[in-house]
């Protein structure tokens, strides 16, 4: 049991809150893992990424080598791409086609997309529009997180168990929206057709 | 059992509060300022360290020294670049030696993800003769930090730990030890070790070398350092984290090099020597400066064996480190990407903030320097209010380090400038903005100085800042500027025309001005809106 995952975004769009879901799922689960990411003058709305590896065995470098990435989740399409040197052979690329449009140069949604669906194994998704039907638009990480739960190799109730950790400061209600957004995530990816 | 997450500069902290220690000195910047926010966290509950930021690095280390000479553990961390401003007392520490254990935890940056330079610690550490730890991942930041004031107090003498960005912001489960108890005061010291006048600190300078061999003796027997005999053609010494990515490779090779890794310097020597005598070349992998590589090749390259590196291409000569470029230092392969796409991709640099205070402050600067008649420069400082380098404001010029705007902003004048303008956030007026105000207020120099309010060290993530609002206008006046120029404007779009203004008339005074520019950030402004919220409900 090996995964490697790269989780791309924004500052700001909430690849921390994923991160934390995974790497505590996974501890839970007595298995190892190491996950890099980025803190400091880019999270001003900068391009940001995590790298986050986890086995049964030793995991030793804190970064996913070229071309051995199992899962690219990203909370942003045009920075999905950034990481596609990552992918391994039957690596999933599970994106949101939601976009974040912060540069001048931003470019055609069009290209972006058809660039993506040139991916084998890919997922789009409608985050904002799941988010907002799960209760809030802020939830399209976790719409994300339930979107890769089935090539994650962790059971859905750990992973839940950590998005009630992870929003219990704000409140049952937070809580109940982010479980939605998981599930919206979670059945939208299932029905996806490449 | 205990495992908690906790990422690389955590695990440092834990490590040095798990030490004992009684109190942690720190001034922000990435990647080490987590070392410091992990204490303060924990203190909230134990309460049993002195942890509040200083006003810059050298307070911060000094802060340490002395409760270091009063018996006491203590923790100094800081940001590459901040042991420059700490350079002093840190060379001068290891003369005079520590009482209780002393470690400056440093947070290098190879690859410059947030900083200005990517200077190597490691090479500091061997300038002012001290042990310098290098973990290779986030249980030996751990482990290390422990054994390193056990090796200070040993040796008596600071322990400098290097972290490198990677593995500072990196997680990973840590088993925890015992935390161990804090030392007692002394109270019978004997103040002439710590004295450096001429006489004592001779002495004590030759007694520092006389120890180096038994430092070299430490790491040869420190279980960190391990050397690996397989295949003799290719010995490979590996330093810190680049061990990792090594290692990542050379479980996939089939003919497995020998290999040394190095987790504590000064080098184990007897284990370099036994690799070196062993294989037919060397590659040395190391993140940061080629220092081991420079010390084996020596000035003239002509030891009867190669020494492989950045010197010779097998690996780049800047920039951070991956498995990639490993994997291609080993195997002379490059790994191709599976999948890849024709479009090129623009990048999304950092930028200010939808509403922050520095871009009003920018526009009217912008503004006032259309106004007046002659040649304006803007010397600026480091903060978020760097970014107003790049587009849509190219507000400001240079940037070289912290409190460098409001020296060189006179030099300037100095050298005959019509209207220069510093530029200098709070947080970075405090730290060394200060002391060359002094000068220029005395002199009356003709320059105008903003200092950019926005009640918190933003750039780094909203830390307590010790000059902003009512007390920096006292600082002001105290350190000389004339009450009448110093102006306070409040960066908003409807105010822009009257900031313009004031900030053309100060230009064009025959003297020193300075203008405050203060508003709050919105990041910390909304965070805290968001307590109120949460504590009223
Ligand atoms: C010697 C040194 N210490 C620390 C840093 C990291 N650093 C960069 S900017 C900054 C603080 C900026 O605060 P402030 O001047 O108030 O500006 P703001 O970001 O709030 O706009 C810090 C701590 C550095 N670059 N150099
Ligand atoms: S964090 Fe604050 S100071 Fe920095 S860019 Fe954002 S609003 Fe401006």
């Amino acid at each position: 049991m090996k995964k490697d995952l790269i989780l791309a975004g924004v500052g700001g769009q909430g690849i921390l809150s994923i991160a934390f879901v995974i790497d505590n799922a996974v501890l839970d689960k007595g298995w190892k893992f190491r996950q890099a990411e980025v803190h400091g003058m880019a999270q001003r709305g900068g391009a940001v990424q995590s790298h986050l590896r986890y086995s049964d065995k030793n995991i030793w470098s804190d970064l996913v080598p070229v071309g051995s990435a199992d899962v690219v989740l990203a909370v942003e399409p045009l920075e999905s791409l950034r990481y596609i040197d990552c992918l391994s052979e039957d690596g999933m690329m599970i994106v949101s086609s939601t976009p974040y449009i912060n540069i001048p140069d931003y470019p055609e949604m069009d290209e972006i997309i058809s660039n993506i669906k040139k991916i084998p194994k890919h997922v789009l998704i409608d985050s904002e529009e799941l988010a907002k039907e799960a209760g809030s638009s802020r939830a399209q990480n976790i719409v994300m997180l339930g979107a890769s739960s089935k090539w994650l190799g962790i059971e859905e109730e750990l992973l839940k168990k950590y998005i009630t950790m992870a929003f219990e400061r704000k409140g049952e209600a937070i809580v109940q929206m982010n479980h939605k957004a998981f599930d919206l995530g979670r059945d939208a990816a299932e029905k996806y057709k490449v | 059992m205990t495992i908690e997450v906790l990422l690389g500069d955590e695990a440092v902290a834990r490590g040095a509060i798990d030490a004992g220690i009684s109190g942690a000195f720190s001034y922000p910047g990435t990647p080490a300022t987590e070392i410091f926010e992990y204490v303060e966290r924990y203190n909230k509950k134990a309460n049993s360290i002195h942890a509040v930021w200083s006003a810059n690095e050298k307070v911060a280390f000094e802060e340490a020294l002395g409760m270091s000479y009063m018996g006491k553990r203590a923790l100094t961390s800081m940001k590459h670049v901040g042991l420059n401003v700490a350079a002093d007392p840190f060379m001068n520490s290891a003369i005079t030696g520590v009482g209780g254990g002393l470690v400056i935890a440093l947070g290098d940056d190879p690859g410059q993800h947030s900083s200005q330079n990517e200077q190597d610690s490691r090479v500091f550490a061997r300038f002012a003769l001290v042990f310098c730890f290098e973990p290779s991942n986030q249980q030996e930041a751990y482990d290390l930090t422990r054994l390193a004031y056990e090796t200070s107090e040993k040796f008596e003498l600071p322990v400098l730990m290097r972290l490198v960005t990677r593995l500072a912001h990196s997680r990973a489960g840590v088993t925890l030890a015992d935390p161990k108890k804090q030392n007692e005061i002394y109270t019978d010291i004997d103040w002439k070790k710590w004295n450096l006048l001429p006489a004592v600190s001779r002495v004590k300078y030759k007694t520092l070398t006389e120890t180096i061999p038994k430092m070299h003796d430490f790491s040869d027997e420190c279980k960190f350092n391990k050397l690996e005999i397989n295949d003799k053609k290719l010995g490979v010494i590996v330093s810190g984290i680049a061990y990792n990515y090594f290692m990542e490779v050379f479980e996939t090779l089939e003919t497995k090099p020998s290999y040394l890794k190095i987790s504590t310097y000064p080098e184990p020597l007897k284990k370099i020597q036994k690799l070196y005598d062993t294989v037919d070349e060397i590659m040395i992998i190391e993140e940061g400066y080629p220092m081991l590589e420079d010390s084996l090749r020596g000035l003239l390259n002509n030891g009867p064996k190669k020494i492989l590196g950045r010197h010779t291409g097998h690996i780049p000569r800047t920039g951070e480190l991956n498995p990639d470029f490993v994997y291609k230092a080993l195997t002379g392969k490059e790994k191709k990407p599976i999948v890849s796409i024709d479009m090129k991709l623009p990048g999304r640099p950092p930028a200010l903030c939808k509403g922050c205070p520095h871009a009003d402050t920018y526009k009217a600067l912008n503004a006032a320097k259309e106004m007046v008649k002659g040649q304006v420069e803007v010397f600026s400082d480091i903060g978020c209010y760097t970014l107003g380098a790049l587009p849509p404001y190219n507000a400001i010029k240079s940037c070289v380090d912290m409190g460098a705007s409001i020296s060189m902003c006179k030099g300037a004048a100095d050298a005959g400038l019509k209207y220069p303008v510093a530029v200098i956030g709070d947080s970075t007026f405090g730290h060394s903005g200060m002391t060359p105000l002094i000068g220029a207020a005395q002199e009356g120099t003709s320059m105008t100085v903003m200092i950019l309010d926005n009640l918190t060290t933003a750039m780094t993530g909203g830390q307590h800042s010790l000059t902003t609002g009512h007390p920096l206008i006292k600082v002001l006046e105290g350190l000389g500027v004339e009450r009448e120029h110093i102006k306070v404007i409040e960066p908003l779009p409807k105010n822009h025309d009257e900031n313009a203004k004031i900030m053309k008339e100060e230009m064009e005074y025959e003297g020193l001005s300075v203008i405050i520019a203060d508003r709050e950030c919105v990041q910390t402004l909304k965070k805290s809106l968001s307590k109120k919220k949460k504590e009223a409900e």
